[in-house]
């Protein structure tokens, strides 16, 4: 508890984390509040040709898309799919990649080196590249983006996790707890995870921005959830045969996918100078 | 000697490596719902003629013998047919690269020739306006989805100022074709005017790849440049009275680009990667551009093809990476 205050007193001192998390917040309450906020809130599915591609105003704030559906609307029910997808695919990745690394680095042995060979194999090609290929093989759905996204990612947690739990095996409590006759699992569990939280959560932080971006851009080439789902990668695929003229078609949900991955990226830096000095953005002050 | 050594070792594990993509890759390709057989014989074929077809392409064997059968012709420099162009992958590939390197090469040097002085800059003048702006610059430049870039890009550019080409390499006929980069063909032909062009062309999306690659590097050398100015040699230097100029362009720079190298490893990641959704909306004809219609196509063998030609740049990078990195730390050789 007291752990965590610290953490969030010093995060308030930091300008671009308190950004960071002005701008989640914003993105958690229109997908939250979305039918509340939402002048439109029946424009996902309902279809209005006689309003079609109207610019923004007083009635459509953001304008209206091809359907004749408000912009404004529809974006703030895509930020629920965003953080669908960011959430679970941190969430998968997290619970395949942390345990890899935790044994891999733990034991030592062929064993360990294979699971690390294949996050490896895993990180050799662009992480867009693979699941471009993974969403194309299981088809154009939400829950085959969050499973390409998933198979993508864990091997950056793997390599941290693996890293920082080598790094802690030289420090003594480690070795006195061994002494102690503590278990390879309680080690690891109890004494190793809660040591190398820090790195994990930025990763999870700066990941969930990546991961968001990878989903637009698999959305933008049409292999996300299928229309009328108002995500809002492919929302900007939609916006392009009405270009140049219905430009606020197309720059609202890049700039919503913007601000949410700043969002994300803002509270990963600020995360990583609270919470792991060795990794300060810049030397502090007084150094 | 020892660096003899780390080459051998890093390229014993390159071999396993490989293989272990491939064999990823030929799992995603070959699990699939979808028969690419059924889909290359078209809606009109009896299943005696798909039959014929699956025999004729090999799909009708089992697959560790297919996945073998694959690994023997790659080490002979086969890829197999694309299931569409029905031309030989390393051909398809091989015509499209010198569209993919001029675009990466041109991005990759506005980013190093921008990206470096401005991280120098911004370091030296700490706090200043200038910094600040490109802290901006630096945090847009890793939020922003490159396709959406591009998209604005071409929004501004293109169809409201009118100042460069919408999409494409090139309008009229290309230079003589001689190394297969306009851009160098139309030097070596004193072809000034398809220069000119092959530039407009190449200005949008090599700004929409740099933007990221920008971002990184002026992030990265503005640490570097910072963390050596508070060491005792600089001091020492300053001491000395040595002029400042001299000091940060020579001294500091050397020493802080030292981490930077490194980073070319993860700028060419970026830009690979970047490429290939780049490419998809500037209907630029490189390798991103087949890559992703392959995909689309469901041209497994096409996507298997490109899959491993990425993979293999990427670690042949890495490693070369890890190769300079040596050269230029003598620290690294002695552990």
């Amino acid at each position: 508890m007291s752990a965590a205050w610290f953490v969030l007193r010093r995060l308030g001192r930091d300008r671009s984390a308190l950004i960071g998390l002005a701008l989640i917040a914003v993105l958690v309450l229109s997908a939250v509040l979305a039918p509340l906020l939402a002048t439109h809130p029946d424009d996902v599915f309902e279809l209005h040709p006689s309003e079609r591609l109207r610019a923004p105003s007083a009635t459509h704030w953001l304008g209206t898309d091809r359907m004749g559906a408000d912009v404004y609307s529809r974006l703030l029910f895509g930020a629920r799919i965003t953080i669908l997808i960011g959430l679970i695919a941190v969430g998968a990745s997290l619970a395949i990649g942390v345990p890899i690394g935790l044994v891999a680095g733990y034991h030592h042995g062929w064993a360990s080196d294979g699971l690390m060979r294949v996050s490896d194999i895993f990180l050799a090609v662009p992480q867009v590249v693979l699941a471009i290929a993974i969403a194309q093989t299981l088809g154009p759905s939400l829950p085959n983006v969050i499973l390409a996204l998933s198979v993508t990612y864990w091997p950056w947690f793997a390599r941290v996790v693996y890293a920082e739990t080598r790094a802690l095996q030289k420090e003594v409590f480690v070795e006195s707890t061994t002494a102690l006759g503590a278990s390879p699992w309680r080690l690891t569990v109890l004494h190793v995870l809660p040591n190398i939280a820090s790195p994990i959560i930025v990763r999870a932080s700066i990941g969930m921005g990546f991961t968001i971006l990878t989903a637009a851009a698999l959305g933008f080439l049409g292999l996300g959830p299928p229309p009328p789902t108002p995500e809002w990668g492919r929302t900007i695929a939609e916006s392009r045969e009405f270009l140049p003229d219905a430009w606020w078609y197309a720059a609202a949900p890049g700039l919503a996918i913007f601000l949410t991955v700043m969002g994300f990226n803002l509270l990963g830096d600020g995360l990583r100078d609270v919470l792991d000095p060795r990794l300060r953005r810049s030397p502090s002050r007084d150094a | 000697m020892r660096l003899m050594a780390l080459a051998v070792r890093r390229l014993l594990w390159f071999v396993p490596t490989l293989v272990g993509l491939l064999v990823v890759t030929f799992v995603i390709s070959r699990v699939v719902p979808a028969d690419p057989v059924a889909l290359v014989a078209g809606e009109t074929a009896t299943p005696a003629q798909v039959a014929a077809l699956r025999h004729e392409l090999g799909y009708d064997r089992s697959l560790p013998v297919q996945f073998v059968d694959y690994l023997v012709r790659l080490a002979r420099g086969d890829m197999g047919v694309s299931l569409f162009t029905r031309r030989p992958i390393v051909d398809d590939l091989a015509h499209r690269l010198p569209a993919t390197i001029e675009l990466t090469v041109v991005a990759m040097i506005v980013s190093v020739a921008l990206g470096i002085p401005l991280g120098v800059l911004s370091a030296l003048w700490r706090n200043s306006l200038l910094d600040h702006v490109l802290r901006v610059v630096t945090v847009s430049g890793l939020a922003i989805a490159s396709f959406w870039l591009g998209i604005m890009l071409q929004l501004l550019f293109a169809m409201r100022l009118g100042w460069t080409p919408l999409n494409g390499r090139l309008a009229g006929y290309p230079p003589r074709d001689l190394t297969g980069f306009y851009l160098l063909d139309a030097v070596l032909t004193w072809d000034w005017s398809t220069f000119g062009a092959a530039l407009q062309h190449l200005a949008l999306p090599a700004a929409t790849l740099a933007f990221p690659a920008l971002a990184t590097l002026v992030r990265f050398t503005r640490a570097g440049v910072l963390d050596v100015m508070q060491s005792n040699f600089v001091l020492y230097e300053r001491a000395m009275g040595l002029p400042p100029p001299l000091i940060v362009w020579k001294y500091i720079l050397r020493s802080a680009l030292t981490s930077t190298v490194t980073q070319v490893g993860l700028l060419f990641g970026i830009l690979l990667a970047g490429a290939v959704v780049t490419e998809a909306v500037f209907d630029w004809p490189g390798i991103g551009t087949y890559a992703v219609s392959s995909i689309l196509r469901s041209d497994y063998n096409a996507v298997m093809g490109f899959t491993v030609w990425a993979g293999a740049i990427f670690i042949v990078v890495n490693l070369l990476v890890d190769l300079a990195h040596t050269l230029v730390d003598p620290r690294e050789r002695q552990t």
